[in-house]
């Protein structure tokens, strides 16, 4: 257990601290008073858990390869832009152009997401990268998508659409998977997009997602406490 | 069945006298022209893109393809190409796809620019006897040096250096990624680099571990798609590019159409096998200058801080975007002009949109002078260079290093025929046929590829020597040792470059 603390900190020096850490074997790492800054975990290797507390800056996890980041806080734009294997958890909202061209790993959002989240995901058999919004997201969701699984639970909405306009526009592979009340897809899907990726009946949504993401479809009728507990395990519970 | 209204461009004839039925024409052509009636070879003219496979590998010399002399009425303002492809487009309602840079007679300032030379007043210099100085430095270089002491005495430079490129000599391949040229095509480069001691450049489509051990000669890109990136990819070459435009379709992304998507390259990119592989304009996290900075910082922290070079095509507010590039921290500004090449581009955003790369060179150097930031990054011109006339005169106009790709592929047997959109190229340079793809040897394309470099580099030496300089560093940006024949006065201010005889 290490502790760092960023406040004031230039983004390369706290970058270095962090690779040093973990390239000495650290395996949990706990970074404090986070403000903003910039690329942190970018192009980190290695198998630890860095827990960050404060809203850290854009590009998080960009290129990352195997650590663990749980955010508990809101995040920023860029967030596991192009990364590769490992795991993003944020306990907030965050912002714009996430999992951008991601290529393998998991990012888990609680709460909600901006424009152009997902887009350009790639996967192949044995390596699929995984995005799991909790709540709502704006246009082009899975925007070229070519691989890997987007779910969206849009949960607390407070009667939004869940997701923008252009959701999934040239996708041509990998699977979205908006939740959707009975027969009504959310506004603004295309039919054909989500013919042969997602379904079309509330039960197909959910057979279908339980393919994907087994145990998320009885997730999905859990309140957001419970839910949490499911994809968030002990990263999240503890704080809600 | 409908024939199409459209003649074929070409007859492939065959001198029934002379062929002796060998069928080679048969198993060269990529296209399907040829085929074997029992008795002879039968012709399918309407398929022959004149690349002349079939007749270098005739032993007979029985083939000959002529233009096909049955053409639309000769008209100078509808042309062959306007009729042609509204005919095409009545047939299909698509885009026409295209491969290479633009053929259209546009101005060619390349080749309305004269180099000085030295006549009794100034002594040239032979470049047999004397040492000439090509090699060239690519990246940013410091605004001032400062120097110390060592404790031996000796002076020692004490600013530090950011990280530099070398090269034997300032010229450079263009990116050409796997899927849009054959492996063995990439490895031509690949073998031709390191020989000749400079740089090629993935392209956007992954490294095949076939290239690792090129490494120290290979510049990995990083452009919308994000094909085969990943912390190994970045770490793999010695820069990394991030490609926001081609000069041959500037303002439209890449595209490998699925056709040249089997399973070896799908796997390389991370998509499925067949399916159109789209790198679409813009970067959907660039919107901004500041975002280009992001995207810069974010490769350099993952990289360790290596160059990160910027390419982007030239177009008409060229001068202040490459700006925006430089302060953004680009090491390296590539700039690709409208005569730029590709493997597959809607002919008519190949053909009229961009600018030329002479006029694109001279204004960002300009600009970059203007605003004292041209040592914070170098220039690598692209976009038509077909000789190292033309390098070296982009170098006087301010370019640091030029890139080639056309020239290299012509090397491998490439007649500019212009059809690498449908993945038959019967030399074996665009295609991922297996069968056409082994054509290509590496180890006797390279010999050819870096003699070719040789020769341009004997080439430019001559040049140098001729200018009575003897390194490349003194004619960088030396545009006085340039002269326009023809143009107008407009040009040559936007050049910088004084008329003939002045």
């Amino acid at each position: 257990m290490l502790e760092i603390n960023a406040g004031g900190m230039y983004y390369r020096d706290l970058n270095q601290k962090i690779r040093d850490a973990v390239n000495s074997g650290e395996k949990d790492i706990t970074v404090r008073n986070v403000n903003g800054q910039y690329y942190i975990g970018d192009g980190l290797r290695g198998k630890s858990t860095i827990t960050v507390e404060g809203v850290p800056g854009n590009d998080l996890a960009a290129f990352m390869d195997g650590p663990t980041l749980v955010i508990k806080a809101n995040a920023q734009d860029n967030i596991s832009n192009t990364m590769n294997t490992g795991k993003v958890v944020i306990h907030g909202n965050a912002g714009d152009v996430l999992g951008y061209g991601m290529r393998g790993g998991k990012l888990h959002i609680l709460g909600d997401v901006g424009y152009r989240v997902g887009i350009h995901m790639k996967g192949v058999k044995k390596q699929s990268p995984t995005i799991v919004v909790g709540g709502t997201a704006g246009d082009f969701f899975g925007e070229y998508m070519a691989g890997g699984v987007l779910i969206l639970l849009g949960l607390n909405n407070d009667g939004r659409p869940i997701v923008g306009d252009y959701l999934g526009t040239g996708m041509h592979g990998g699977d979205t998977r908006p939740r959707r009340r009975g027969h009504e897809g959310p506004e603004g899907i295309p039919y054909g997009v989500l013919q042969g990726h997602g379904a079309l009946s509330r039960r197909d949504n959910e057979k279908g997602v339980q393919e994907a993401y087994p145990g998320v479809v009885a997730a999905l009728r859990q309140p957001l406490r419970l839910l949490a507990r499911f994809f968030y395990q002990d990263h999240l519970v503890k704080s809600l | 069945m409908f024939k199409s209204l459209a003649p074929p461009e070409y007859l492939a004839t065959i001198d029934r006298e002379k062929c002796i039925r060998c069928k080679r024409c048969i198993q060269n052509c990529g296209w399907g022209v040829y085929s074997w009636g029992g008795d002879k070879v039968l012709i399918n003219t309407s398929k022959c893109v004149k690349c002349l496979r079939c007749y270098h590998y005739c032993p007979e010399e029985a083939i000959e393809i002529v233009d096909n002399p049955t053409r639309f009425k000769q008209n100078a303002y509808w042309g062959y190409n306007h009729l042609r492809n509204i005919k095409r487009q009545a047939e299909t309602g698509g885009i026409p796809l295209t491969g290479m840079g633009s053929d259209l007679p546009y101005t060619i300032l390349f080749d309305s620019l004269l180099i000085d030379a030295c006549q009794v007043t100034n002594p040239s210099i032979d470049p047999l006897r004397e040492p000439m100085e090509l090699r060239t430095y690519l990246g940013k270089k410091p605004s001032s040096v400062e120097f110390e002491k060592g404790r031996d005495g000796k002076l020692k430079l004490k600013t530090k250096m950011p990280p530099q490129l070398k090269l034997s000599l300032p010229i450079i391949f263009s990116p050409m990624s796997f899927g849009s040229i054959s492996l063995n095509a990439q490895k031509v480069l690949a073998i031709a680099a390191k020989e000749c001691g400079i740089l090629m450049n993935t392209g956007e489509g992954g490294l095949h571990e076939d290239l690792f051990p090129y490494r120290d000669n290979i510049i990995v890109q990083v452009a919308s798609g994000r094909f085969g990136v990943n912390p190994d990819y970045l770490n793999a070459g010695v820069a990394v590019e991030i490609k926001i435009g081609q000069g041959a379709k500037p303002g439209i992304g890449g595209h490998l159409p699925g056709e040249k998507i089997p399973l070896e390259v799908a796997r390389a990119r991370m998509i499925p096998v067949g399916t159109d592989a789209i790198s679409p304009a813009p970067q959907h996290d660039i919107y901004s200058i500041e975002d280009l900075r992001q995207l810069i910082y974010a490769i350099k922290e993952a990289t360790n801080y290596k160059p990160v070079s910027v390419k982007i095509a030239a177009v008409h507010n060229v001068a202040a975007i490459a700006s925006g590039i430089v302060r953004a921290g680009a090491d390296i500004v590539y700039l690709d002009g409208f005569r730029g090449g590709t493997g597959a581009a809607p002919s008519i955003i190949r053909d009229h949109l961009g600018i030329p790369i002479e006029h694109a060179i001279a204004a960002v150097d300009d600009r970059l002078r203007q605003e004292g930031i041209r040592n914070e990054a170098s220039i690598i011109a692209a976009g038509g260079i077909r000789s190292s006339a033309d390098a070296a005169k982009a170098i006087a106009l301010g370019a640091d290093a030029v890139a080639i790709a056309t020239a290299a592929l012509i090397t491998m047997g490439c007649t500019t025929c212009g059809k690498c959109y449908t993945g038959n190229c019967s030399w074996g340079i665009t295609t991922q046929r297996p069968e056409l793809t082994a054509r290509l040897d590496p180890e006797v394309y390279a010999e050819r590829l870096i003699n070719l470099i040789h020769a341009w580099e004997h080439e430019l030496k001559e040049i140098l020597g001729a200018l009575g300089i003897n390194a490349i560093e003194s004619l960088r940006g030396n545009r006085e040792r340039l002269r326009g024949v023809g143009l107008d006065t407009q040009i040559l201010d936007i050049l910088g470059v004084k008329p003939a005889g002045r």
